[in-house]
């Protein structure tokens, strides 16, 4: 077990420094720090001093990747590439363009980030099973057929279209709710309502139409046809045997969801002015604050890599007919 | 006139050829027609089909263009063309495209949303809504604005219904006697969708030539002719990006899966990386790069058309290589499956190569996949692009989609009284589009899928049923 978690921890740490070479690319070769430079001063016609002026001041003006005119490990480290790639496994992630720290910015969003996407991921997946619970154990009927196509409908609107529609009723026209904002302790119940039941609502379509066909899957073995011919009675085969059974995968893949919770939702944060990682994210990509969005790509990979990790053991611990090796 | 292909019109062309060709293959194999046969058997999927083809038409008309020439004053001189890009269905909704008014307006309204201050002939000045300049001009007094709307609706649901007729009995007379046996293929449902189609887009046509049938947005023009604009960017979208990473999932997928090895370990560990990056953060910053590019290198485009067209191809590739990882993954699965089958091993024995037994034993029999996959990406892209162009790194803002429709309109429900019509299209439209493509995919999905295609669900009744 600890040789194999070791392999996966050096696993990941070699899709992350693939990540970081990718991202690097991308933000620095293909496109340059002049061009950051021009863009974020402004206008095309910027002196050749300004953007040198910027450079330096954002620490932007090293070699890319080898630093000829150092010495020693300086020649490696005195670089563009050591400075901003190799500092994020640190999780040093720099100054952003207001000059905060990044990082401090990051560990103060996530709690209003979690404390919508919590709510969000417990409240539907409640509500997906019990729907797709429901769908499954009217299988073939008009109920289950009529919840299919309402599930598809679901599945159809845009989720934009939720939240602008919700925001308009539910705030402006019956005035339930303030429209956006967040404030800590009890009193944010008032702001997360609507964005969590709207969340809800957007997720039901896909997932309680996936999970019904994971309950079917489950109801065709031969198992619950044993249960059946023993003469339990279809509530009792639906939930001590089909539920249970059918909780595995369901758990298994939503186990893979949980760390990513942390990066918030980008669309429901900035609508309902959440101050969390998504509507951070979505504020660095419109003022094109690349440091930020760089940093969240990191931290966004890294989280995706521990939730891989913890679906293999999730299966180990649920399912006792895999082993790690 | 000149016409102009741009990248997106010469692909969504060649697909539309590529589709055609596919179909006939199909059509010549009873193997490959079966589980479409099947998806006919659809009602829901049947109904959905009429509507699709009508968008199809829609973006296809949508996918010509040309720009005209100018007036030559000099008949020597090489002839100049304007710099507007046309196409077909711009000159067929020439009507509603030039009719624009100064501001806001309401659906089939024929005052405009503001007051403004309107010269009397006696000289003095009131404020009161002014008439507009492209709605119910053929009225004589107001109050017939609503006989007027219900002759023009009912006379253009008659005139749909006529259409209907004659398409329906040209169709019954050219399949004569042998369609009287009844079939399982849901063909009335089919027909019934289109008797609606036809009824509310001749209703539409008919109130369109006298009033903004969805109201005009803010610079006054109609949101009907936006709309209808927005469809191809959609329908470009959601086709090309599956075609563009389809060559990827193939390749890469099927050869991780028949060789395994060192390229199975290779193409896990890209699709892996590429897939721990948050989709919207790449694209984001791949498009910011695209911006950067176009910025700087303004010389490369002689239209503004142009310029958002290859904005729209890269977002499709962009959209593409975040997306494509989930294909491979499904074929890298069957691909390890269908190398141990007998049919595959027998060719290796029979000193077949490598590369052939991909192509044509392993490739081909996951094209199951292929399909419940083009299918069922569609809708999700086309939702994906609304969203993407309201956090800003969709479409070129220039270029009619549903998301800069969206965007545009978003902020304006707080007016009093709230401009709700631009968002009401474009979630409609949107709504219709991505219903029937969802109901058409769940169809496919349920022919296609080999799983659910041998173990058909039995009612809950016979098996309640069957142990009492």
């Amino acid at each position: 077990m600890s040789a194999w978690l070791l392999r996966r921890f050096a696993y990941a740490l070699v899709i992350l420094f693939a990540v970081n070479l990718l991202t690097f690319a991308l933000f620095f070769v293909v496109n340059t720090p002049d061009d950051m430079a021009r863009m974020q001063l402004g206008n095309k016609r910027v002196s050749a001093e300004a953007i040198e002026r910027w450079k330096q001041e954002k620490g932007y003006d090293k070699p890319q990747w080898f630093n000829a005119s150092a010495s020693g490990p300086g020649r490696w480290t005195d670089t563009l590439f050591f400075e901003k790639s190799v500092r994020l496994f640190l999780f040093d992630f720099g100054n952003d363009i207001d000059g905060r720290s990044i990082r401090e910015e990051i560990l103060a969003r996530m709690g209003p980030s979690l404390a919508l996407a919590v709510p969000v991921f417990l409240v539907g997946l409640a509500f997906n099973i019990t729907f797709a619970l429901g769908m499954a154990f009217f299988r073939g009927t008009a109920l289950d057929l009529s919840g299919r196509i309402a599930c598809i409908g679901l599945m159809s609107v845009s989720s934009l279209f939720y939240i602008i529609s919700g925001q308009y009723l539910v705030s402006k026209v019956f005035a339930l709710v303030p429209i956006s904002g967040f404030s800590g302790g009890f009193d944010a119940l008032r702001f997360l309502v609507l964005p969590v039941a709207i969340g809800v609502l957007g997720g039901i379509g896909a997932g309680a139409r996936f999970y019904r066909t994971l309950f079917l899957e489950e109801i065709g073995r031969d198992y619950v046809r044993t249960a059946r011919a023993k003469g339990l009675s279809e509530w009792t085969v639906m939930f001590r045997h089909v539920l249970r059974n059918a909780l595995i995968p369901i758990l298994t893949g939503v186990v893979a969801v949980i760390p990513t919770l942390f990066m918030g939702s980008l669309l429901a944060e900035s609508f309902f002015g959440i101050p969390g990682l998504g509507s951070y994210t979505i504020d660095a990509i419109q003022s094109q604050d690349f440091l930020v969005v760089r940093s969240m790509v990191f931290l966004g990979s890294a989280l995706y890599i521990v939730g891989l990790l913890l679906t293999d053991i999730s299966y180990t611990l649920v399912d006792p007919r895999v082993r790690l090796e | 006139m000149k016409f102009v292909l741009l990248w997106t019109d010469g692909l969504a062309w060649a697909l539309v050829a590529a589709c055609i060709a596919f179909a006939w293959i199909v059509h010549r194999h009873e193997h490959l027609r079966a589980p479409w046969r099947r998806v006919a058997h659809s009602a829901t999927a049947m109904a959905s089909v009429p509507v699709l083809c009508v968008f199809l038409l829609i973006g296809l008309a949508d996918s010509i263009h040309y720009r005209l020439a100018l007036e030559q004053v000099d008949k020597a001189a090489p002839a100049r063309y304007a710099v507007e890009v046309q196409s077909v269905l711009d000159a067929l909704l020439d009507r509603l495209r030039t009719a624009r008014e100064r501001t806001y307006s309401a659906p089939l309204a024929i005052h405009a949303y503001q007051k403004e201050s309107i010269d009397q002939a006696d000289g003095t000045t009131v404020r009161d809504y002014p008439s507009l300049r492209f709605a119910g001009l053929h009225l004589h007094s107001e109050g017939e604005r609503t006989t007027d709307l219900v002759v023009r609706a009912s006379s253009g649901a008659v005139i749909g219904l006529l259409i209907w007729g004659v398409i329906w009995l040209g169709a019954r007379t050219r399949k004569g006697e042998q369609s009287r046996q009844p079939s399982p293929e849901r063909t009335d449902a089919a027909w019934l969708s289109l008797a609606i189609i036809l009824m509310c887009g001749a209703m539409i046509a008919r109130c369109a030539s006298g009033y903004h049938v969805f109201g005009t947005d803010r610079v006054g023009q109609d949101v009907l002719y936006l709309a209808l604009k927005s469809i191809r960017t959609a329908l470009v979208i959601g086709t090309l990006t599956t075609f563009v990473m389809l060559p990827f999932s193939l390749g890469l997928g099927i050869a991780a899966g028949y060789c395994k090895g060192w390229i199975d370990d290779g193409v896990q560990f890209i699709y892996t990386t590429l897939n721990s990056i948050p989709s919207v953060l790449l694209i984001a910053a791949a498009v910011l790069l695209m911006q950067v590019f176009i910025d700087t290198h303004p010389d490369l485009f002689q239209t503004l058309a142009e310029r958002a067209d290859l904005r729209l191809l890269f977002l499709c590739i962009i959209l593409g290589l975040t997306s494509w990882t989930g294909l491979a993954r499904l074929l890298r699965a069957e691909a390890l499956k269908l190398r141990e089958l007998d049919y595959v091993q027998a060719a290796r024995a029979l000193g077949v190569s490598s590369l052939r037994i991909m192509s044509s034993h392993v490739a081909r029999n996951a094209m199951h996949l292929v399909v419940i996959t083009l299918v069922t990406e569609f809708s999700s892209l086309v939702l994906a692009e609304a969203v993407l162009s309201y956090i800003g790194v969709g479409v070129d803002p220039s270029m009619n989609s549903f998301g800069t429709m969206i965007n545009a309109a978003r902020l304006e429900l707080s007016r009093e009284p709230p401009v709700w019509w631009s968002l009401a299209a474009a979630f409609s439209f949107m709504f219709i589009l991505v219903l029937a493509a969802n109901l058409l995919a769940d169809a496919v999905r349920d022919a296609f899928d080999p799983r659910t295609a041998t173990a058909r669900i039995a009612p809950a009744a016979t098996q309640a049923g069957a142990h009492r």
